[in-house]
């Protein structure tokens, strides 16, 4: 029951007003604040970097933070801040333009399939519930088994891989929104079924995605470090931080710096997009517990 | 509620049957195949020919996928290329210490999960609460590789309580497997636990809200109760469900937890395999994790459907 | 009257809550009540008035967020909110005892009904497991439900909505309470259910001589439940006394204009809406909260906050209570403007059935229902030109599947439905011409859900004009503002989106929307269920306004006689997809011939004290599908072999009244 209850705000279109929520929020703040940071430090790297990245010293080898190499040396006497602050450059590279992929199809599909007719929906979730089934570091590995490593082969397998759960999120929020009366209502005026997804669902879907994007993107950036890590993402001698921590693991005993850094480096970065995300879906007023499988 | 149950096995095998089917088909969709890969720079003129002879890859790809299928169901899953051995042999021990790292993973991290996240929901906000929830998004957002070599920073190069990596070999007795296996267990179960908490947290919160645990208090029964016969039957109704999906993540985990700590599995098993382009042997170990996988799922979704309250009536 | 100390009081009691502005915002705003014991009090108003929250401080409880920040309340002497919890526990349940609102959600699902019962004797008395069985299943019987041991066996989603509340009453008595709290006792039920409910509850309380205190937006609960009845208005308390008085002889401005704002069923008068909206929470005025919406409000009522004093015949809030003279009660007008001299029928509705029924592929199994069950099944009826046709009828009764069907959102299983001009309206939507769809317009139920909520007013009014018309931009600006003003929205809404506009706002656009097309038909499906009552008034006054000054036919769909009564011209009564009655509105209402009209009729409660209800329509036992035969005989108090054996034709009784019923054909009811 609702009388005259409602607040007589200014008006709220969709993009300036989450800007502000999430940022109103400390979450929000805080993460959009350590992304800028990190990407800053990614573009700027080459300018900044006090060493090649490449350059090795043997005097550097194991050395201990000092003021010629404030975090010291690798196993090969390479600059640890160096290849630090470089770290992230490929890393964010892919998992953003992987995020693109996952999104781009993983949105469209699952909207298509809350209107597709019910045989087709079925076989389609049963295929991606099949896929799904699969843990994604593993189906990454299958492709790049077949295929060898690369950016190239990298971007699309992990695009097609996470966006299946997308599939899946946004599908049943088309569904929901599919079964409310103004849908109907558009319906009953004639509209065709492009101009209804097109007019009436898509901006109720774009929240969803929104949160789904951001929560993707960390979930990229921590699956691509795995593959370094395992020797089948970034290709030495670039500086990555999976790649380095790999390298870095069997000396530690040594000088644990070499694998400290890019560690605290890639959870920054990875809790800066959490963070957001949360902000996001707070501020859009999602629920984040969705009970998809990845 | 029998027809349910049928349903929801039958569902199961026909995703084992797509999933078969898109482990075969996707590598056959690919450029190139089993020899390419294990060839590498290598693959042309007769070495090609003789690798695809051997392996029979000139057979049309319908009978090859008829053949490595009925064999795949009864654990034959031909060769591999790179050691010249039947795939099972080499997959056989392995399989059973992923079992053994997967279990005790589980059986720690399930039971203090749900009971951690019990406290934090009936403590919402209060100081425990947020050290769990703290802990918990912590152990979620830092990529295992991290937390793993965190552990062995910690523990076994600063305190030096166990070694970080474990030199058990393949064949090992249970016991002797177990008894280096503390590390790698915690690191397993970390972030799978760290889901199941904030799941089950989530699910407390949401009950006590309900209107019937509201009734409940204006029924005037004292607290435990209504926590032990009202609250808990019905949070943790949902969370057994997620159960079955989070072990998704143990499985993927398996894979960068054994690299890590050096462990004798099939996750270190795959990394090697798509390391030397070993197709075959990657095709198996996909297809048993995500049969692991799909079980599992069958096993929590059929325990829902048999404990969900809405199915029940009053005859039973 | 003993001399006990009252049963429950409120002193001055304030409940509210710091906005993050740090200013105390009230709900419940310095209101004192008393309640002496074995009295029935009333406490009425419309949503955002504080009467939940008053209701449950009576408990001594507050929803998270929410405190008392001044004053008490006192239970039999003792303050609630500064007892220790065990104490308060304790009289929870034994001395105090609430009856939810929604009892489907109040019960916990995964304990059967027996020990949810069980588990208030447990702790609050001392009887033996075996000793406290045996009471369970006697409460159980109490509540006038059948077969006490094998219900209490079960889970709550197995029982009805009905059963869930009486259950939820059992609960609430089964300690003898001394004072018994009710929220919204009847939502949610049918109209025969709510009769059954609330005479149970009286007949509970009169044995045990229970105090009660009822919460309900509808007043004809109240009047036939309390003896006392207490409105309240943003907050505070603006009319006490008892239920006769307050009923009968309004007093307080607010209390006059909610009661005019009400459809009855006898009189059939258009409803008169109070103009205006409650103050929102933070800028509430510093004088009488009802000033602003007041016909008689002065200088004094702007500056100074009106106390609660007593008058002759209780106690009114108001300055000038005494110089308003008496309360003329809304009087006849009759449908005149509706009452169109017979012009061609607009719509033909031929011998039309709709069914649910979706073969899956599990069907095959098992053959089952060869015939599918249908939600609709014979029916016809035709609307004639600018006329307003109420169709009645409980959940179930099919009466939105037939909108849905002729807007063509279902599909027809037989039948034909034809326009004016022989248009054929029996495909879908997406087989019809654009000017048939224009010409036949649908506003729903719940505005929150047909009004997209990313869309500005704007431009939801521009899709009708660009789709029917070809008007965009800058061509469509002339025709929104007319259409904002029909529906009396100022322009500045158009920029709004439906999250910033209140029920009454939201609807009202739908309206507009639907309008905007010029269509020759409306089909309204219970437009007004969602909205408070005097809200409901503005609405039916605009649709049956719009309708005349248009010409517009209008079918409006409803499960409440009375808001039918205020506008139709005719009204069909439907039951499980089947009309059984129709005919012009003062006759169906006043002089219902079909059973089941009877009993509905019989069952509604007007905001009168002291009504005597005649209903016939028994105990309420639904049989599943009964094959062949008038579907009502599982009910009828008046069913006879024939009943079982044909479906009886629907037969002309006088002029345009025609019924369903053999025996009303026959002469012998």
């Amino acid at each position: 029951m609702t009388a005259g209850t409602a607040p007589l705000v200014p008006r709220r279109r969709f993009l300036p007003v989450w800007f502000r929520d999430v940022l109103a929020r400390p979450s929000g703040a805080i993460g959009l604040a350590i992304i800028v940071i990190h990407l800053a430090i990614a573009l700027l790297a080459p300018l900044i970097v006090p060493y090649d990245s490449a350059a090795q010293d043997s005097k550097a080898m194991f050395a201990d933070p000092s003021w010629q190499h404030w975090l010291g040396g690798d196993h090969l006497g390479r600059d640890v801040l160096t290849r630090t602050l470089m770290g992230g450059r490929e890393a964010i590279l892919v998992s953003t333009m992987a995020t693109a992929v996952a999104v781009l199809w993983g949105g469209l599909f699952g909207i298509f399939l809350a209107f597709a007719g019910r045989f087709v929906d079925e076989a389609a979730m049963r295929m991606v519930d099949a896929m799904l089934a699969i843990p994604w570091i593993l189906f990454v590995m299958l492709f790049v088994a077949g295929l060898g490593t690369g950016i190239g082969v990298l971007i699309p397998i992990l695009g097609i891989s996470y966006g299946l759960s997308i599939v899946r999120v946004v599908r049943a929020a088309a569904l929901d929104v599919v079964t409310r009366d103004f849908i109907q209502a558009a319906r009953a005026r004639g509209e065709r079924r492009s101009v209804v997804i097109v007019h009436e669902m898509l901006p109720n879907v774009l929240d969803t995605l929104a949160v789904q994007a951001a929560m993707t993107w960390s979930w990229m950036l921590l699956g691509f470090s795995s593959l370094s890590f395992l020797g089948f993402g970034a290709t030495p001698p670039t500086p990555d931080w999976g790649l380095m921590i790999a390298d870095a693991r069997s000396a530690m005993m040594v000088s644990p710096w070499p694998a400290l850094a890019p560690m605290v480096a890639l959870s920054s970065l990875i809790i800066g997009i959490n963070l957001l995300s949360d902000g996001l879906a707070k501020a859009l007023g999602v629920d984040r517990m969705t009970k998809s499988a990845v | 509620m029998v027809r349910l149950v049928i349903q929801r096995i039958l569902s199961s095998i026909v995703t084992l049957a797509l999933l078969t089917v898109f482990v075969f088909f996707a590598v056959e969709l690919l450029p190139g195949d089993t020899c390419t890969a294990y060839l590498g720079r290598d693959a042309k003129g007769d070495r090609l020919e003789t690798c695809r002879e051997n392996m029979g890859l000139n057979r049309p790809a319908v009978e090859r996928f008829a053949d490595w299928a009925s064999g795949a169901v009864v654990g034959d899953f031909g060769v591999s290329p790179y050691r010249n051995k039947p795939v099972s042999e080499i997959v056989g021990w392995r399989m059973r210490n992923t079992v053994v790292l997967a279990l005790s993973a589980s059986l720690f991290g399930i039971p203090l999960a749900i009971l951690f996240g019990i406290i934090a929901g009936i403590r919402r906000d209060k100081p425990v609460d947020m050290a769990l929830s703290s802990i918990s998004i912590l152990a979620m957002t830092v990529p295992e590789f991290v937390s793993a070599t965190l552990l062995i920073l910690i523990f076994s190069i600063s305190l030096g309580w166990t070694s970080g990596v474990v030199t058990a070999p393949a064949d090992a007795p249970i016991l002797v497997l177990l008894g280096s296996t503390i590390l790698p267990t915690v690191a397993l179960a970390l972030v799978f636990a760290a889901h199941i908490l904030r799941m089950v947290r989530s699910s407390v919160i949401d009950i006590m809200e309900s209107e019937y645990v509201a009734m409940a208090r204006l029924k005037g029964l004292p607290f435990y109760w209504i926590l032990w016969r009202h609250v808990l039957p019905n949070s943790l109704l949902p969370a057994i469900n997620v159960i079955g999906l989070t072990v998704a993540w143990l499985l993927g985990g398996v894979v960068v937890v054994e690299s890590v700590f050096n462990f004798p599995g099939l996750g270190r098993l795959s990394v090697d395999a798509v390391a030397d382009r070993d197709l075959p042997l990657t095709q198996c170990i996909v297809l048993i994790l995500a049969t692991g996988y799909i079980g599992t799922n069958l096993l929590t979704d059929l325990a829902s459907l048999v404990l969900n309250p809405r199915l029940r009536t009053f005859r039973g | 009257m003993e001399s006990r100390p009252d049963v429950i009081a409120a002193d001055d009691l304030q409940i509210g809550f710091v906005t993050r502005a740090g200013e105390q915002a009230a709900i419940v705003d310095r209101v004192s009540l008393a309640l002496r014991h074995g009295v029935s009090l009333g406490l009425a108003g419309e949503s955002g008035c504080g009467k939940s929250t008053l209701l449950l401080a009576l408990m001594g409880h507050a929803k998270t967020g929410l405190s008392v920040t001044h004053g008490a309340c006192r239970f039999e002497g003792r303050s609630l909110f500064e007892m220790p919890q065990e104490e308060l526990a304790g009289l929870r349940g034994t001395r105090i005892a609430m009856v939810p609102q929604n009892a489907g959600q109040a019960l916990t699902p995964t304990l059967r009904i027996g020990s949810q019962i069980d588990e208030v004797l447990r702790f609050h008395t001392s009887l033996t497991p075996v000793e406290r069985r045996e009471r369970v299943l006697d409460l159980i019987a109490r509540v006038q439900l059948p077969a006490p041991a094998e219900l209490a066996r079960r889970f709550p989603h197995e029982l009805s909505g009905g059963q869930q509340q009486r259950i939820a009453v059992a609960m609430a008595v089964a300690v003898d309470p001394v004072l018994l709290l009710l929220d919204e006792p009847t939502t949610g039920l049918d109209v025969t259910t709510q009769l059954h409910i609330l005479e149970l509850l009286r007949e509970l309380a009169d044995q045990s001589g229970t105090a009660m205190v009822c919460v309900s937006h509808d007043i004809g609960v109240i009047a036939r439940l309390c003896d006392e009845v207490a409105v309240m208005y943003a907050g505070r308390i603006v009319e006490t006394g008892s239920a006769d008085d307050v009923l009968s002889r309004p007093k307080h401005p607010y209390a006059r204009g909610l009661l005019a704002s009400i459809p009855r069923l006898k009189t059939g008068a258009v409803p008169e809406p109070i103009a205006g909206r409650p103050p929102m929470m933070g800028s509430m005025p510093q004088g009488c909260r009802f000033a602003l919406r007041c016909d008689h409000a002065r200088d004094l009522c702007w500056a100074e906050m009106p106390p609660l004093r007593d008058v002759a015949g209780g106690a009114v809030a108001c300055h000038f209570a005494e110089e308003l003279g008496p309360w003329q009660r809304p009087h006849d007008i009759a449908a005149t403007a509706l009452a169109a001299a017979g012009h061609q029928p607009v719509l033909r509705v031929d011998d039309i059935a709709i069914s649910y029924d979706r073969p899956g592929l599990l069907d095959r199994f098992g053959l089952g229902a060869a015939k599918a069950s249908r939600a609709v099944d014979g029916v016809s009826f035709t609307l004639e030109h600018g006329e307003v046709l109420g169709l009645v009828g409980e959940s179930g009764s099919g009466k939105s599947t037939i909108l849905r069907g002729i807007a063509g959102l279902w599909p027809l299983a037989q039948g034909a439905i034809t326009l004016a001009d022989g248009s054929n309206l029996g495909g879908s939507v997406d087989e019809r011409p654009r000017d048939v769809l224009r010409r036949v317009q649908l506003v729903f139920q719940n505005p929150d859900a047909s009004l997209n909520p990313r869309r500005t007013v704007r431009e939801i009014l521009a899709r009708p004009l660009a789709i029917y018309h070809g008007l965009t931009g800058e061509a469509a600006a002339p025709r929104m503002a007319a259409l904002m003003a029909e529906v009396r929205l100022g322009e500045e809404y158009l920029d709004r989106l439906p999250s910033q506009l209140s029920g009454g706002e939201k609807q009202r656009v739908a309206i507009a929307r639907a309008f905007a097309a010029e269509p020759e038909i409306i089909l309204c499906d219970e437009v007004t269920s969602a909205l408070d009552v005097s809200v409901q008034a503005s609405i039916l006054n605009l649709l049956a306004d719009l309708c005349a000054s248009r010409g517009v036919a209008c079918i409006l769909v409803s499960h409440d006689l009375a808001v039918v009564r205020a506008v139709a011209r005719r009204i069909a009564v439907l039951y499980r997809g089947r009309l059984c009655e129709i005919g012009p509105a003062e006759q169906v209402a006043l002089a219902p011939r079909h059973p089941y009209t009877r009993a509905l009729v019989g069952a509604v409660l007007e905001p009168e004290p002291g009504q005597v209800i005649d209903s016939d329509g028994g105990l309420i036992i639904d049989h599943g599908d009964e094959a062949g035969g008038c579907s009502f005989r599982g009910r009828c108090p008046r069913a006879i072999d024939l009943c079982a054996a044909s479906v009886p034709d629907l037969l002309p009784v006088d002029g345009a009244h025609a019924v369903r019923c053999h025996r009303v054909a026959a002469g012998t009811v």
